[in-house]
Parts: C-alpha cells; structure tokens; sequence
C-alpha cells in the first residue's frame, strides 16, 4: 500500500474516479431540475399560493440539489480513505502542571479555609438574591386553589348567560353550566349537570337532597389531570350495558353520576366535586350551596372529599 | 477568486493552516452516524420557519373577534393567539406551508435524537471520553421535549389547552412545591394569568432555542475533540480514525443529507396536513374533545398517565402523591435518571475505566443491549398504550381490556425482550454471524501438499 504525507494525517493513494461523462450529465441534470422548481416555487408562490404546490416544489427543488450534491460527492470528486492518528488525552504530568498553576497563587495566604467559608457564604446568598426576583412571577395558591365562586342561591346559567331550568337537562343529555355572573374561565366554574332515573341515584345520605328532580350536578373538571369532563356515557340497553358514566376524554377517567361522581375507572384518585342543586321560586336551578370538595386537579395536601 | 478569499482571511485572522487541518478532518463511514447529522438539520429548518413564524403570531390570550378567510370561525370570540395562528394559515402566502414544515420538522427533530441516542447507547459510544458529550446529548433531548411541548401549546386551539391543562396538573401533582411552582409558571391557577403565553412564547422562541443552539455547539466541539468514533475493521484501532476527509468528499454528501432533510421536511410541511387548529377550535377550559392526540413525543407520557391505577396515597384524609406524579413526574424521572448513571452504572459493573473509540456491536456486551432492548419495550409498550382510544376506535377491542393488557404487559414483555436478546446477542457473537446476512467467513484450510481447501 503506497503512502503518501499530506496535510496532519497519513492517507492512502486515493484512487481518483475515472472521469464518469455520464455522472456529470446526471449531476447538471438534477441541478438543471432544482433551478427549474425553485422557479415553479416562485410562479406558484405570485399566482396562487397553493400550499400542497409551494410545498411540492420547494422539496422537489431541494430533492434534485440533495441528489445533485450527494452523486458529486460519492462519484466525481476524489474518493479518499484517509488514515488520521487520533490525539491521546489524559497526560498527567500536564495535569500536574496545569494543578500547580492553578493552587499555586494561594499558597501565600493564611487564611484559606476562613476565607473559603465566607466565600461561600457570600456565593450562597447572593445566589439567593439572585433568584428571589422570581417569586414575581405567580402568587402564592394560598385560598385561590381548588376554590369555586359556587356558593348557595347561586343561578346556574348556560354559555351565553342564560338561566337553565330543569327542562334544559334531559334524561340522558351532558349539560354545563356556570355560576351566574362569575368567570366561566376559573377552574371553579364550569358543572356538567345530568338527570337521571331517581330510583336509580344512590347519594349518601347527608346528599339526599341535592338532587331536585334527579339532576345531578359536578364539577365539569376532572380530579385528575384537570381536562374537561366532556363524554357522557348513558347506556340504552339495560341491564346488559354497563351503568350512566362521565367520562373524561384526556385519560379516561370514569365516574359514576349515580353515586355522587365516585371514580369507577382509570386514574383519577379523587371523587368529582357534587354542587347540591336546588330549584327556586322560579322554577329555575340554583346551586344549594358550595361544592363537597375541592375543585380540579389534586396537590400535596389536598382535602380528599 | 478562492486565492483572493483565502487571502483575506488568512491575513486577518491567521486561521488558513487551522482550516486546512479542519478541511481534512476525518469522518468515519457508517450510516449511523448521520442519525445526529439529521437532527442538526432539523434544528436548522426549525429556526428559519420560526423565524418566518415570529413575524406574524401574536402571543396575546386578550380576546377579538376572528374575521378572515376561514368562514366558520367568522365572528368567532377567541384569543389573539388563536387568531393569529388562523390567520397566519390562511391569509399569508406560504403561512401555512412555513407553519406546517415548522411542525413536522419538530416531530422529526426528537424523533432523529431518540434515534441517535439509541445508536449511541447500544454501541457503547457513550463511554469514556464521550460521557461528557452524551450527558449534553441527553440534556438537549430533555430540552427539545419540553421546547416542542411549548411550541405547540402556543396556538391556544382546543388541543394545546388540553395538553396545557395536563401539564399543569402534573406540576401541581411535584410533592411539596409543586402547587407553588405551578403557580409561579402559570402566574396563577390554570388557565393562569394573562402573562402566561407570553412567557411560554418567549421560552420557545428565545430562552429554549439559545440553550439547544449552545449545547450543539458544545456537542459538536466535544465530538471534534476526540475525532469520531469507528467501528472495529482494517486498520481500526483505538489510535487512529479511517474515513473521508471533511472536504471535498464528506461535505458534499453531509451538504446533500441537509438538503434531502430539507426537501423531505418541506415537502410534508406542504403536502401532509398537520394540526389543523382550525378543526378542533379554540380552547376553552370547560371545553374537550375526544380522539386528540398529542405529538408523538409526549405520547408514552400520556401512555403512563393513562395506565396508572387511580391511586392517590393520602394521610389523615389529605393527598401525599396526587396521582398524575406516577406517570407525569416519577416515570419520566426514572428514565432519564436511569439514562444519565447509565456510563457510571456501566463502570461500576465493568470495572473498566479505560477511554473507548473502536465501538461496539451490540452483540459485543449482550447485557447493555438486552437491559437497552427491555426499557426500550417497557417504554414503547406505554407509548402504544396512549393509542389504546384510538385503537379501540380503529379494532373495536374494548378499552379497559386494553388497560389491564397493558398494565400487566409493561412488566412480562421486558422481562421476556431481555432474556431473548440476550440470547440472541449471545449467540451471534459466538457465532460471529451477521443477523440478517449470516456469516461472511468460511473456513479456510492449508492442506499438507500445499493449496487449500475452503
């Protein structure tokens, strides 16, 4: 095998590519046709704009130069293997000078352990100040977590502010609602409220009431991950399928409106929230008070009911 | 005209027998090694499409009132954000096809550093001197994940408020300081204050893109430093590097990958409708949709999310561990943990501290393979759980049955994915046999008369 020195490397003769007519023809084809779509981009762009032909043509002009460049590179410029020594790292008597540059400076002081500890000190705090700025970026959660503007006599009124009667919610129908005149944007706000079959809810007790004409109310976000609960599974044909449940369509977390929003499948480790509803002198719904727990999902520390 | 150029920047910067030196730099041939090369040019594509972005998104949750070429949104009360991101992809030339390449390239910006990183786990490339690089490498990996996350919760359509809606909840679910943090970052309680776009939007277009361009440069030094590494061959030894030098030959076909990379990314970003906001509307947060799903990337995260059993550990009547922490804070955490010990675990068990530059075949250490192979389908299996809605809708197989599979498959199949490989990696390094070519060599006898037999 011949040698020859060049440049930091040893290399071996490189065979150079017999001159290959048709390759050049090939490589000044695909050039020829990347020119010829960047114009097509061009006309595209000032005619019409049509994203599938913009797209169409600036990959297919990008295609040929990629097809252009590539061939060039792999059949008409010299193929060269190269053999390259490759630096060895780690010497140690350079880490020893480099060692002693570094302590050296220091070996006239006296009080280098004092000094390293006040330094510290120094660094830690300012570190501190440095980051505490950044508390200006949210307030504490403090009440504002988990709390709802639900409170007792509270109207239940629909997206644009309407006030929804029992008529509104059908057997077998999700509906939402919101606290009149709060944000319907706070976690707090939004209920899905369903009627269901009254000898088929099972509310505890202390809930018996909660439940005028057997609608239902929870809170529309899941305790779990904290997208809305926006599936409503109610079955046609009983008893085969399984029973009434809200669903949440992130991680399909499924609750059971008959038994006060209690979790009967997939993640979630909290019940939803029920707001006791009450009809008023109306006939409308109004919330009976606040919700049984707190709203959306969980943190460390959070009351569980 | 090239002796003119040499001469000017020989003479004011002294730099012509450097470049010299760098123009022979050699790179070793294997296609595996153009797996980085893909997600460096995917970064690339992804910082001018952003920029052509930047020029017309608006980060604002203020409201408007939509009017634009999109008839069914017309009148609509949404977020300037929304509007914005609408408009930019229906009333700009070329907007939507910029907005689109911008997006799949993003898909195939982590998809190439999965890839490369698995290249470089199982053939041992991240061992010393590499350590150090492959710890940047993986940073950047957390980083693209977290930078797409908030590239695509930007638009404020129905989707990425359900991501963001998720995402908060696994930040509230950090035990301790997580409802503070959650606060600090939303300015608030979700859907947080009126701050909190602008904040993802300067993380995603400044903050996160400066520290993935600077840990790519420090990448490529520290790849430079030591030179490539090489598979064993002729002549491969720990000493020296074989390949083609940097000019002319490797920077033709390097320049011809980007330009392919390109042309593929633009392509799809033209022809491959890809998160049409317009569809799924905007983001309210008593607002979901069912069937969405999110970038590909995030999908084993929803995978665990969605394995998980709803247990929630709790004393006295209060939550410890809310429920999102397993799969959203713990799941991630083991992974990567276990990604970043990995050269120190690997040291430990081996005892060998030596610097490596010949790689390995992943034959060649049956046990990082197999241990690779099983995380691999532990995660994988997750991942395909987060389709299970989907599959469900597509086979008819029940979801809940899907569940269970999935949580008892996430235990068995690695189990079984590291005792196969194992094996497999056992034998074909006794036999020295190609997987899918079988063996290249014969036997090769001198007979006593002289000749051979094969």
């Amino acid at each position: 095998m011949k040698l020859r020195r060049r440049g930091p490397g040893d290399q071996e003769a490189s065979p150079r590519p017999t001159a290959n007519a048709g390759t050049e023809l090939v490589v000044a084809a695909a050039l020829a046709g990347a020119a010829l779509a960047a114009v097509a981009f061009v006309v595209v762009y000032i005619v019409s704009a049509d994203t599938q032909l913009l797209g169409l043509s600036l990959g297919l002009a990008l295609g040929c130069l990629a097809v252009a460049a590539i061939l060039a590179g792999q059949r008409l410029v010299p193929q060269e293997h190269v053999v390259e020594e490759r630096p060895q790292f780690g010497d140690v008597s350079e880490q020893q000078q480099l060692e002693l540059e570094l302590v050296e400076p220091a070996s006239g002081i006296s009080r280098r352990k004092m000094l390293l500890g006040v330094g510290s000190l120094a660094g830690a705090a300012v570190g501190v100040a440095a980051v505490v700025p950044l508390a200006s970026l949210g307030p504490s959660p403090g009440d504002e977590i988990g709390s709802s503007p639900w409170r007792r006599g509270l109207a239940v009124v629909d997206e644009q502010g309407r006030q929804l009667g029992p008529e509104d919610v059908p057997i077998g129908a999700l509906v939402t609602g919101f606290p009149a005149g709060a944000d319907p944007r706070e976690l707090g706000s939004p209920v899905v409220l369903v009627r269901l079959p009254q000898n088929q809810l099972q509310l505890p007790t202390d809930r018996a009431d909660w439940a005028p004409q057997g609608i239902v109310a929870y809170s529309k976000i899941c305790t779990h991950a904290g997208c809305a609960i926006s599936l409503y599974r109610y079955p046609l044909y009983r008893p085969t399928s399984p029973g009434p449940a809200l669903v949440c369509p992130c991680h399909y977390s499924t609750f059971d409106p008959t038994r006060a929003g209690k979790r009967i499948f997939g993640p979630a480790g909290r019940s939803l929230p029920q707001l006791p509803l009450a009809i008023d002198q109306a006939g409308k719904l109004v919330a009976g008070g606040p919700f049984s727990g707190p709203v959306g999902p969980a943190w460390w520390g959070v009351r569980r009911t | 005209m090239i002796r003119k150029a040499v001469r000017f920047i020989d003479e004011r910067t002294g730099s012509a027998s450097f470049l010299g030196k760098a123009l022979r730099y050699v790179f070793p041939d294997h296609w595996s090694f153009l797996l980085g090369e893909i997600a460096l040019y995917s970064f690339v594509i992804l910082v001018i499409t952003g920029v052509f972005l930047t020029l017309f998104f608006e980060p604002s949750l203020a409201q408007t009132t939509y009017h634009g070429s999109y008839a069914p949104l017309e009148g609509q009360h949404v977020s300037k954000a929304y509007a914005s991101a609408v408009r930019l992809s229906f009333d700009v030339k070329a907007g939507l096809l910029m907005r689109q390449t911008h997006h799949w390239a993003a898909l195939v910006f982590v998809a190439a550093i999965v890839v490369h990183l698995m290249r470089v786990f199982f053939t041992g490339g991240f061992r010393k001197p590499r350590d150090l690089n492959y710890y940047i490498g993986l940073t950047m990996l957390t980083l693209a994940l977290v930078e797409g996350f908030a590239g695509y919760s930007l638009a404020d359509d129905l989707l990425s408020g359900m991501g963001l809606a998720i995402a908060y909840a696994v930040a509230l679910a950090i035990p301790l300081v997580g409802a503070p943090l959650a606060f600090l970052i939303w300015g608030g309680q979700f859907p947080g204050s009126s701050d909190f776009l602008s904040r993802f939007y300067i993380a995603h277009v400044l903050i996160l893109p400066i520290a993935i361009g600077v840990l790519i440069s420090v990448h490529l030094l520290l790849i430079a430093l030591p030179k490539h590494t090489q598979f064993r061959g002729a002549g491969r030894t720990e000493h020296n590097v074989i390949g083609t030098p940097m000019w002319p030959g490797y920077a033709l076909r390097a320049g011809g990958l980007f330009l392919a990379t390109a042309g593929v990314l633009f392509a799809l970003g033209g022809l491959v409708q890809i998160n049409p906001i317009w569809q799924t509307g905007p983001f309210e947060p008593w607002l979901g949709t069912n069937g969405v799903q999110p970038d590909w990337y995030m999908g084993w995260l929803i995978g665990a999310l969605r394995l998980m059993p709803g247990f929630e550990p709790h004393v006295f009547g209060y939550t410890i561990f809310p429920n999102p922490f397993f799969g959203g804070i713990l799941l991630p955490s083991i992974v990567f943990g276990l990604l970043y010990l990995w050269p120190t675990i690997e040291r430990r068990k081996t005892g060998d501290h030596h610097a490596h530059h010949l790689l390995d075949r992943p034959r060649d250490n049956p046990w990082r393979t197999a241990t690779g192979a099983a995380v691999f389908s532990f995660i994988a299996l997750i991942f395909l759980a987060a389709a299970s809605d989907r599959i469900f809708v597509s086979f008819g197989i029940p979801y809940t049955g899907q569940v269970w599979f999935f949580r008892i498959a996430v235990f068995v199949v690695p189990v079984i994915v590291y005792r196969l490989t194992k094996l497999i990696c056992e034998e074909l390094r006794d036999s020295d046999a190609h997987p899918l070519r079988g063996s290249a060599t014969r036997e090769v006898k001198r007979q006593q008369g002289g000749g051979f037999t094969a």
